[in-house]
């Protein structure tokens, strides 16, 4: 029953939430629902038992993306309204709803008609966090690693992308070069 | 002797390419040469051949390769020598070979000699196959070969609109009369099986005469058109608008008589159908009458020199006609040689007077030319039937056929028309060789030919002279091929009464030509006098309306007809569906353009939109595979499946 | 309705996901247009944990972290691009960018 509860609370929250996220004119409150929703959509990884996940959601997606996205909101001008060209707002709803509906019915298709059996079934008596971790560092390997690299060169890229002066290595040049770069940088500034 | 089979074959062929190589350069006088040393070749080894049937060789069969073995269907290029085909390829060889040498004189000044040449070459290889062929098929090719280059050499001036346009009429006259002749084919093959000339003739034996009587009068019909009977006959008078070697070469000897070759190769299927064999023989005479009658006023030299080709074929199909196949061929052998004569003698004459075509215009030419005087006037007393030229054996012959199948009506026609075949044919001589020096009025200063075209020319003077002594050896030779038997008129009396009342007449008619025309003081005519504005006169001279009754009646609706189909048809219903096809796909691209607006949030809209129709598609699919026996019961309830 | 089964997990998570392509196809702002697609991230992150939570299997799971480590270093990416775009260009606005016009 807390179950059921907990469910409907959340599913509600979090709907309006995202809700808002979509239609609201104004940039902030879309960032703070957005935060929002992502902190409602732990609980429901805590409601399915998948503590770790839960936590990696909170600090992870709600941390670090928020964060992110709110540093970026600091170069745009977000005090003022989005204005926004209408198009059509039937066709959008309906499109949407109907590629929601039928990606599910494809993909559970399959699963709600045979019994499946579990590829990495859960043990009992240890805890969600112990079972992630085993399957993930031996299974699950060579994703991790991937992934690893993946967030390296996602990070040397939003740094260079972002940076100041990134074309120049200051590291390969010598003493001269850099206090050349300098004056012209002077220069340029006044 | 297969070898000499194909090298009187090939030869004509490999000269044609020769020259045909240098179309577009200007006039090398080797192409002439050699086209006529290959053409010789080809005569030398006819000549071979001939000399081997008479000693009584077998007829050299050959069958070089398969053209068609679909189904039932066999045609082989096959080639057969016998009696027939070695008199055609002499007569064709010969002919070909004086009038390609004649025309590197006559063609000297002519800009595009080279194509001459190689048009005429690939008259004479058409015209070969056309001979050689041993079955309908092989015929045909040759028969519109010799369609194509009849055309190509017409209409040789094609600057000249007049020159077109009789190509033109020719062709398509010849094509009208091919689709008689493609029928005919078709019941050959439907009614026997094979197309071969032996199969053929065998299977007739067995055919029903309803059925042979069609196969005649279709193939018949291919005849006509080919030697320009009636009324398929104005595309011969029009061809005149070719150069003169041409006209000696197509529309004297060869051509025109391959519709005579036809009948006379096909004389076993017309032995069984008597009734046609009458038919053709009456047209036959009809038209020799209705041409030589529209010579008699014509004030073009070549013209009367066609319809007197017209008149003689006539004489030829009356001969064939009447089952007395034989004859025809000789009276086709000894024509070719003294038409081709005329013919080139004509020449002569054009090319002396500038190509001024009126007789009226000239006069007193035998002073100037005399070689010429001498062989047209020779070869005129051949053509009106003076013994003992080869006219005279031939043309005598047919009258006695017909006197001794005792058609009294054919044998009267016939022997009006030779009498006015003498006159019109020294009318012509008289005109231009005899009485005052006309031309001298117009200020031309006629000269004789080249004497190497006249020492060419020498040939057909001597065989017109003395063709008449090959009657006999030539009877023996086709003897069996042709069923032929002499024609035994019972009396002796009324025999020589007939010959000798022929010479009479024929030479009264002579002599009244001379009287008329040879005098002095005849003047141009200039559209004034009593005997122009008559109405006889004006009858003949328009060739009895016919060919205005032809564009009138025939000509102009058909164009016009051309013309709304044209319009439309073509335009408005073909045309607009093509174009319509292109500005659909065309106007889709267009509007579709506008997708395409740069805008990321449009595009996303589309993106979704295809997600979702396909994926509205793999749940349908998926469905319908799951539920599919369901939906096949359905479907059969509904009678579709 | 009491007894909450897998079918309520997955109507969420297509009513978050219905939620996630409007945000998609409606925003001009290029940076709303990418919480949008957070929001559709997170809707089958939703539907992965929780087959794998009726399943007993923890293949969903391990699919989810990837997902989170993906749309993070997207993130990353994907925003320092709008900066460079913001400084040369001035505004993020959708309808403004149009230079790939067909």
């Amino acid at each position: 029953m807390f179950e059921a509860i907990a469910f409907y609370l959340f599913a509600f929250l979090t709907i309006a939430m995202f809700y808002i996220v979509v239609t609201t004119k104004q940039a902030l409150y879309a960032l703070t629902a957005l935060a929002a929703g992502m902190i409602f959509i732990s609980a429901f990884f805590f409601i399915l038992g998948a503590d770790f996940l839960g936590a990696v959601q909170i600090i992870v997606y709600t941390g670090a993306v928020m964060a992110l996205y709110a540093f970026g909101m600091m170069f745009f001008d977000s005090t003022r309204d989005v204005k926004e060209k209408q198009g059509n707002k039937f066709i959008v709803v309906g499109l949407a709803t109907l590629a929601a509906v039928l990606v599910v019915v494809i993909f559970a298709a399959p699963m709600l008609s045979e019994n499946i059996v579990a590829f990495y079934p859960q043990l009992e008596g240890v805890g969600n966090t112990q079972q992630v971790g085993l399957v993930l560092f031996t299974k699950y390997l060579i994703p991790f690693e991937v992934a690893a690299v993946m967030l390296l060169v996602a990070m040397v890229a939003g740094i260079v992308l972002a940076g100041k002066k990134m074309d120049l290595s200051l590291t390969l040049m010598n003493a001269e070069e850099i206090e050349e770069a300098e004056e012209k940088n002077k220069k340029v500034l006044s | 002797m297969e070898k000499y089979l194909y090298i009187a074959l090939f030869a004509p062929l490999v000269s044609s390419l020769f020259s045909a190589l240098f179309t577009a350069t200007p006039k090398k006088i080797f192409t002439g040469i050699i086209g006529s040393s290959l053409i010789f070749t080809s005569f030398v080894s006819s000549f071979i051949l001939l000399v081997y049937i008479l000693q009584g060789g077998e007829p050299v069969h050959v069958e070089m390769m398969t053209w068609m073995a679909t189904g039932d269907l066999y045609i082989p290029f096959g080639f057969v020598v016998d009696q027939v085909s070695v008199t055609m390829m002499m007569v064709v060889t010969l002919v070909s070979t004086i009038v390609h040498i004649y025309s590197i004189g006559y063609m000297d000044h002519d800009k595009s000699f080279n194509r001459f040449f190689a048009w005429l070459s690939a008259f004479v290889f058409s015209m070969m196959i056309l001979v050689m062929s041993d079955n309908y098929a092989g015929l045909f090719i040759g028969w519109e070969g010799v369609g194509l280059c009849s055309w190509g050499l017409i209409g040789f001036w094609f600057h000249k609109e007049s020159a077109t346009w009789a190509a033109n009429e020719a062709f398509i006259m010849n094509r009208i009369a091919d689709l008689g002749m493609l029928i005919g084919i078709f019941l050959v093959y439907w009614n026997t099986g094979t197309l071969q000339y032996d199969g053929a003739f065998e299977a007739f034996k067995h055919l029903d005469t309803a059925t042979l009587t069609w196969i005649g009068i279709f193939l018949f019909i291919g005849a006509m058109g080919k030697s320009a009977q009636f009324p398929l006959h104005t595309w011969l008078a029009d061809a005149m608008e070719g150069p003169t070697p041409v006209s000696a070469l197509i529309h004297a000897a060869t051509m025109v008589t391959a519709g005579v070759y036809l009948v006379i190769r096909s004389h076993e299927l017309y032995d069984l159908i008597p009734h046609v064999g009458l038919f053709i023989a009456s047209l036959g005479t009809f038209v020799a009458l209705f041409a030589a009658s529209m010579a008699l006023v014509n004030r073009d030299m070549k013209r009367i020199i066609a319809y007197s080709t017209l008149s003689q074929l006539g004489y030829m199909f009356a001969a064939a006609g009447l089952g007395a196949y034989w004859v025809a061929l000789f009276h086709l052998m000894a024509h070719a040689f003294f038409k081709a004569l005329l013919f080139l003698g004509a020449g002569n004459v054009m090319h002396a007077m500038h190509d001024e075509l009126d007789p009226f215009k000239m006069g007193g030419l035998k002073k100037v030319m005399k070689w010429t005087w001498i062989m047209m006037t020779i070869a005129s007393l051949a053509l009106a039937g003076i013994f003992p030229f080869a006219g005279f054996f031939s043309k005598d012959t047919i009258l006695e056929a017909a006197f001794a199948e005792h058609h009294y009506v054919i044998y009267a026609v016939l022997l009006f028309t030779a009498g006015l075949t003498a006159f019109y044919s020294f009318r012509l001589v008289a005109l231009i060789f005899h009485g005052e020096e006309r031309y001298k009025i117009f200020g031309i200063h006629p000269h004789e030919a080249y004497r190497f075209m006249l020492i060419a020319m020498s040939p057909l003077l001597i065989l017109a002279m003395i063709a008449g002594i090959l009657q006999e050896p030539f009877f023996n030779m086709v003897e069996e091929v042709l069923n032929a038997h002499e024609y035994h008129i019972h009396s002796h009396t009324t025999l020589w009464i007939m010959l000798v009342g022929t010479q009479i007449f024929v030479g009264l008619a002579i002599l009244y030509a001379y009287k008329k025309y040879a005098r002095p003081g005849i003047k141009v005519p200039d559209g004034t006098s009593a005997t122009e504005n008559s109405f006889m006169y004006k009858l003949l001279l328009n060739q009895y309306y016919i060919p205005y009754f032809y564009e009138e009646y025939l000509v102009k609706p058909y164009r016009e007809i051309s013309e709304i189909f044209w319009h439309k048809i073509d335009l408005k219903i073909v045309d607009a569906t093509v174009d319509g096809v292109a500005k659909l796909i065309y106007a889709t691209g267009e509007n579709t353009r506008d997708m395409q607006s740069g805008n990321l949030s449009t595009m996303l809209k589309w993106m979704v939109a295809g997600t979702v129709g396909l994926l509205v598609l793999a749940v349908v699919f998926g469905l319908a595979v799951r539920y599919s026996d369901e939906i096949m019961v359905i479907l059969s309830g509904l009678g579709v499946m | 309705m009491m007894e909450i089964g897998l079918n309520h997990y997955l109507v969420l998570s297509t009513i978050l996901f219905a939620i996630g392509l409007v945000g998609v196809m409606r925003r001009k702002n290029l940076l709303l247009l990418f919480f949008a697609t957070e929001i559709l991230l997170n809707s089958v992150n939703i539907a992965f944990a929780a087959i794998s939570h009726y399943y007993g299997d923890l293949t969903g799971q391990m699919f989810a972290f990837f997902v989170i480590a993906i749309a993070a270093s997207e993130v990353a990416v994907g925003l320092g691009l709008l900066i460079v775009w913001f400084k040369r260009h001035g505004n993020i606005d959708l309808d403004t960018m149009t230079s790939m016009r067909g």
